[in-house]
Order: C-alpha cells, then structure tokens, then sequence
C-alpha cells in the first residue's frame, strides 16, 4: 500500500515536473531567437513522429504494403488535407478510406 | 459581454474538434483499466494513476513493470523518460502562457498531452485571436475526463472488449494529425523536417522509452533549421542574379 503511494507521488512529480517547469517560468524566460525559430517545426516533427511509428508499422514489423489499411487512410486524409481547408472532412474521409481498406484488403 | 461569448464560443469549438482524439484515446483507457485489473491492481489505484499522472504511454509501461516486480524508482525513472517530450511541447507554448495568470498554468500544466498541443498550436496559428486559455483547457479537460472515465470503466468491462485494439481505432489520431501536419507545411524548410523526422521515425522504432520519438523530432527540428538558414543564405544571391 505504501509502495503504491510512493510510486504514484513519484510518477506525479516527473510527469508534472516536464510540463510545468518551462511554463511556470514562461513570464520570465526569455527564450533565445535560435529556439524560438527550432519550436515551430516542433509540431511537423512530433506529429510525423506519432503518424509514422503508428501507420507504418504492423505488430511490430515495417508494412509499407497495400494490405495496411492504415496508409490508405493516411493517403487518403493527406490528399483532402491539401484539397481543402475543412479538418472534419479530413478526418472522415481519411477514417471512412481505412475503413474501407480494412475491409477489403 | 463580447468577450465571454468568445470564449464560450472557443471551448467548445475546441471540444468539438477534439472529438477524434478523444475517440482515438478511448480503446488505450479502456484496455488501460483491464489491464490494471488482469495484474490484479485495486479499482483506485488504477483510477488515482489516470486522474493524477495522466500519461497514456507511462501507464502502461508502469503497470508491466510494477507487474515485473521492477523496483519503484527504476519504474519512475523510465516514466520520467517516455515523458521527456511533454518539456518540448510546454517550451514551444511558453509564448503563449506569458500572458496566463500564475494559477491557471498549473491545471493547464497537467492536463498537457500530445493530442492538446497539437490542436492547439494548429489553432493559435491559423487564427491568433483565439482566447488560448478556453481552447487549450477545452480540449485538454475533455481528453482529462475521457481518460479518467475509461480507465474505470476498462477495469470492469476491459476483459470483455479484448478486440477492441485490432479495431485500429488510433487512425482518428493519425487521420487527426495528418491533417494538422499538412496544414502546417508552408516552406521547403518544412518538408525538410517532414522527411527527416519520418525516415529517423522508421529507423528507431524499436528505441525504448520514446526516445526514438525524441531523436527523432530533434533530426527533424535540426534538419528543418538548416534548410531554413541555407535558404535566408541564398536569398540575396538571388536578388543579386536577378539585379545583373
């Protein structure tokens, strides 16, 4: 009981500790014109990140192959993402192609 | 009066557009919770970890080695690590919490995830009017009650939706993602950052703890800074050509 108690306090503290720390300080930080121009490619780098490791891989495995419906769905959101502006349609069309693609392949 | 209205208005713009999220983190809750309980974890202890650490991945990665029998600090240290992101993102905000008042940050602080920082950064660029506390707490207190929420709900009923990872419901975040990432790419130097991040994404998938994630974000960031410096180094060539 009192194991479980020091493991939470502790998973409290480093998973606050990351996200408040560099807010906390924002007021007073002024942050140098090298970083300010890295952090917008922040979003494109993680994001692609996230997109890769979970679309392009099967249990485990590279699957750059047609029978992954998860590329399908991604072609397919990409695509209207460039068409048009509307992010729902995006998600619905990229969902409704995987969906399609599970199905059929 | 206006101003309320406007910020009503982007809490729930910002709920609304979290839908996807929110419906790609639910089948992750729920196979948290029956998780927890298949390890023989208590009810609360699985409801205290999602509503006080809040952290999808960690979770998991507490609970299997809590099941392992790894000692607490080791879990902890590993948890501190597969969180290390989370700095990347408060630090690409700090512009925007200069002006949030000091208490506000705290619960904004902890119910930052990957899913509200990639909305919200999306949002606060394409329109900068937008009331940043209402959107970000919007979509972030949402994802905050969704979790919590499924987590309990998987410890009771999880064992019984054990297809429910083959759904791939994660393609709403991909989908979700995929769309901020286009609407982002504006200059070479961004699909410089594009490529390099999904090529070093390939490569280290098999890194623990996220740090391919983290590696793989900095070659991306890095890469993406270089075209950019070599192109402001370029420019002025070219007017020079285009003078002569």
């Amino acid at each position: 009981m009192l194991d479980s108690i020091y493991l939470v306090l502790g998973m409290v503290l480093v998973t606050f500790l990351p996200r408040y720390l560099p807010i906390a300080l924002s007021s007073r930080l002024q942050l140098p014109p090298l970083l300010v121009k890295a952090l917008q490619y922040v979003p494109i780098a993680v994001l692609t990140v996230i997109i890769v490791q979970t679309s392009f891989f099967q249990g485990g495995n590279l699957s750059l192959h047609y029978s992954n419906p998860f590329l399908w769905g991604l072609a397919a959101a990409v695509a209207c993402a460039y068409i048009q502006k509307n992010m729902l349609l995006t998600i619905v069309v990229g969902m409704a192609v995987f969906a399609g693609a599970k199905t059929f392949f | 009066m206006f101003i309320h209205k406007n910020i009503r208005n982007d809490a729930i713009t910002s709920i609304v557009q979290s839908i996807p999220l929110v419906f790609a983190a639910t089948p992750f809750a729920i196979v948290y919770g029956a998780l927890g309980e298949s390890l023989g974890m208590s009810f609360w202890l699985i409801i205290a970890i999602s509503m006080l650490v809040f952290a999808g991945a960690s979770q998991f990665i507490a609970l299997t080695l809590l099941a392992a029998g790894t000692p607490i600090g080791i879990i902890i240290f590993t948890v501190f690590l597969v969180n290390i992101r989370h700095m990347l993102y408060a630090i690409s905000l700090v512009p925007q919490f200069k002006q949030v008042s000091s208490w506000v940050r705290i619960p904004m602080a902890y119910t930052l995830t990957d899913e509200t920082f990639a909305i919200v950064t999306n949002k606060m660029q394409q329109q900068p009017n937008t009331h940043f506390v209402a959107f970000y707490l919007g979509s972030a207190l949402f994802m905050y009650c969704n979790w919590a929420l499924w987590s309990g709900i998987g410890f009771y009923v999880g064992s019984e939706f054990s297809g429910l990872k083959e759904l791939g419901l994660e393609i709403a975040m991909v989908v979700a993602f995929a769309g901020i990432v286009v609407s982002q790419l504006k200059n070479l130097s961004h699909y410089a950052c594009l490529l390099v991040a999904g090529i070093a994404a390939v490569i280290s998938i098999d890194w623990p703890h996220q740090s391919g994630l983290l590696f793989s974000a900095f070659a991306g960031i890095a890469t993406g800074l270089v075209v950019e410096y070599q192109q402001g180094n370029d420019q002025p060539d070219k007017k020079g050509e285009h003078h002569a």
